[in-house]
């Protein structure tokens, strides 16, 4: 690991402003972050901890929704009797991810900031568009079993690994942030994870220096909450592929995908196909998949795994 | 805002509330690196304030294992994928590989040290003893310090993948009990041994 200089923020406009030093970065749960410093593929000069600012309730909104903080912890957002009543996908995804050590430590915002799982990002004596812009993309040509199959480009071809992600973008969640001057904004989760492009090392339109404070969710949606990941292990590992649904009693309702592409997936007009059924709806959420001979299972997947979560949703 | 050179050097005005002090090697401020950075911290361990000046980097295992010469806590991994390194931190459990020490000022620490000794096992390790819940036994302590704060989650009604339902009280059923324990790997295999000794502790008289 790379040495660096330690602070505990003060404020969060301080903590914003810190974040303009040279390669300084924020540090939360630091469960992903101090992995990838070990491995020398993040190399910070200076770190600001967070953990000090509040930022750690869960409170209820004037709207009828729900305001996270952004250090609320994974296990205690899931555990949350509100969230658990209301907003059931979000606690099935965030159980669904990580250990409960990492969840216990793991924070809202870091989830959403957390760094693809590409085996080519963590090898560092390979080129990876991600870790050194401009270096070339290994992952194409090369074994790509968990890779994407949609939305990535001729740069680079990793998923998004949160599973908690594809929960919020289910319930249209906002990400609230802040920067130095203490101007704030909202940015809605459907915005907030771009696609690779020309450009795979930039992963969310948070702007330097932009500190997330907390993460929105609008008022409960009803309906039958559903997340089911499908991975090689019955449990500790990413998903090779994901379904969160929200579907209503009359079958309308909302469904994005894990594991496929660089950002959680939805196609909110694929969702009028699915009184028709798993196949058409899967069909238009993965209109213009590009697989690879080893990823091509997923498409096959994605429509299994939509089948068994419209079947549990009638049930 | 100071200038590189200054943050380089750990004495950036800006940073008035941090812990760092000056580096005792002279810093490259040419963006390429910086030299060692110590930095005080204090926490509870087993009880006992312990005050350290680590480098920055230490994490909080090497922190107990290199400079508290605790080594009940193991290192596996060092990436938070095995839960050898597995400690209790102001009640939860949590991987002390993927934690710096000096952000767990104030903490209170608990390791295998804090659980039991020789002379007065702490019930769970009894249980492990008598299921056979190990092998080589390198996985063993994360495995105690995991599951008896796994337990106090289950008693806080914290749900789990395997719930099936999110709003009722979890039960101590296997399957719940193989869930919560999986961030804790044991490369021998002496997992259902682990599983009646966590049962055991778990349904005897609190």
């Amino acid at each position: 690991m790379k040495s660096f200089t330690y602070e505990k923020a003060q404020s969060p406009t301080a903590a914003a402003a810190a974040r303009g030093k040279p390669n300084a970065k924020f540090i939360a749960g630091g469960t992903n972050l101090l992995d990838l410093m070990k491995l020398e593929i993040e190399t910070p000069q200076h770190l600001i901890d967070v953990n000090g600012l509040g930022f750690d309730k869960i409170e209820s909104t004037p709207q009828g929704g729900l305001r996270i903080g952004a250090l609320v912890r994974n296990t205690a957002l899931a555990a949350d009797p509100k969230v658990r009543r209301d907003y059931a996908v979000l606690s099935r995804a965030l159980l669904a991810g990580a250990s409960g050590q990492l969840r216990n430590k793991a924070t809202t915002a870091g989830n959403l900031l957390q760094r693809t799982r590409c085996p080519y990002f963590y090898d560092t004596n390979m080129p990876c568009n991600k870790r050194k812009a401009g270096s070339g993309c290994s992952a194409i040509g090369g074994a790509t079993r968990s890779l994407a199959v949609i939305g990535s480009s001729d740069a680079c071809i990793a998923t998004n690994p949160s599973d908690m992600a594809v929960a919020m973008r289910a319930l249209d969640a906002t990400v609230e942030a802040i920067d130095a001057a203490g101007k704030t904004r909202s940015v809605p989760i459907a915005d907030f994870h771009r696609l690779p492009g020309d450009t795979p090392h930039i992963e969310t339109t948070l702007k330097p220096g932009e500190l997330i404070t907390s993460v929105t969710l609008p008022k409960p949606l009803g309906g039958k909450q559903i997340y089911r990941k499908v991975r090689d292990r019955a449990s500790y590992a990413f998903a090779l592929v994901s379904v969160a649904a929200i579907i209503k009693p009359d079958g309308a309702g909302r469904v994005v995908l894990g594991g496929v592409a660089h950002k959680p997936w939805r196609v909110e007009a694929a969702e009028s196909e699915l009184p028709r059924g798993a196949k058409a709806t899967a069909a238009a959420l993965l209109q213009g998949a590009r697989p690879t001979t080893d990823n091509k299972f997923k498409l096959t997947l994605v429509e299994r795994t939509l089948a068994a979560v419209l079947s549990e949703a009638k049930g | 805002m100071g200038t590189a050179a200054t943050i380089a050097l750990g004495v950036d005005p800006s940073s008035s509330g941090a812990q760092t002090s000056p580096p005792p090697v002279a810093a490259v401020a040419n963006g390429v690196g910086i030299g060692p950075v110590l930095a005080n911290v204090s926490f509870s361990v087993n009880g006992s304030r312990r005050a350290l000046e680590l480098d920055t980097r230490t994490t909080l295992l090497d922190a107990l294992r290199e400079h508290l010469h605790l080594t009940g806590t193991k290192k596996g991994c060092d990436h938070g994928q095995c839960g050898a390194c597995t400690v209790i931190v102001d009640g939860q459990r949590i991987n002390s590989c993927l934690t710096l020490a000096v952000m767990h000022e104030g903490s209170k620490v608990t390791t295998i040290e804090g659980l039991g000794t020789p002379d007065a096992l702490h019930p769970l390790q009894a249980a492990f003893i008598r299921h056979d819940g190990y092998q080589c036994g390198y996985c063993t302590a994360g495995q105690i310090c995991s599951a008896v704060a796994m337990l106090d989650e289950i008693k806080a009604g914290v749900p789990s993948h395997v719930s099936d339902d999110l709003t009722a009280q979890p039960s101590l059923r296997e399957p719940e009990l193989r869930e919560r324990m999986s961030g804790n790997i044991c490369r021998c295999g002496a997992y259902s041994n682990i599983v009646e000794a966590i049962t055991e502790f778990a349904g005897r008289p609190a």
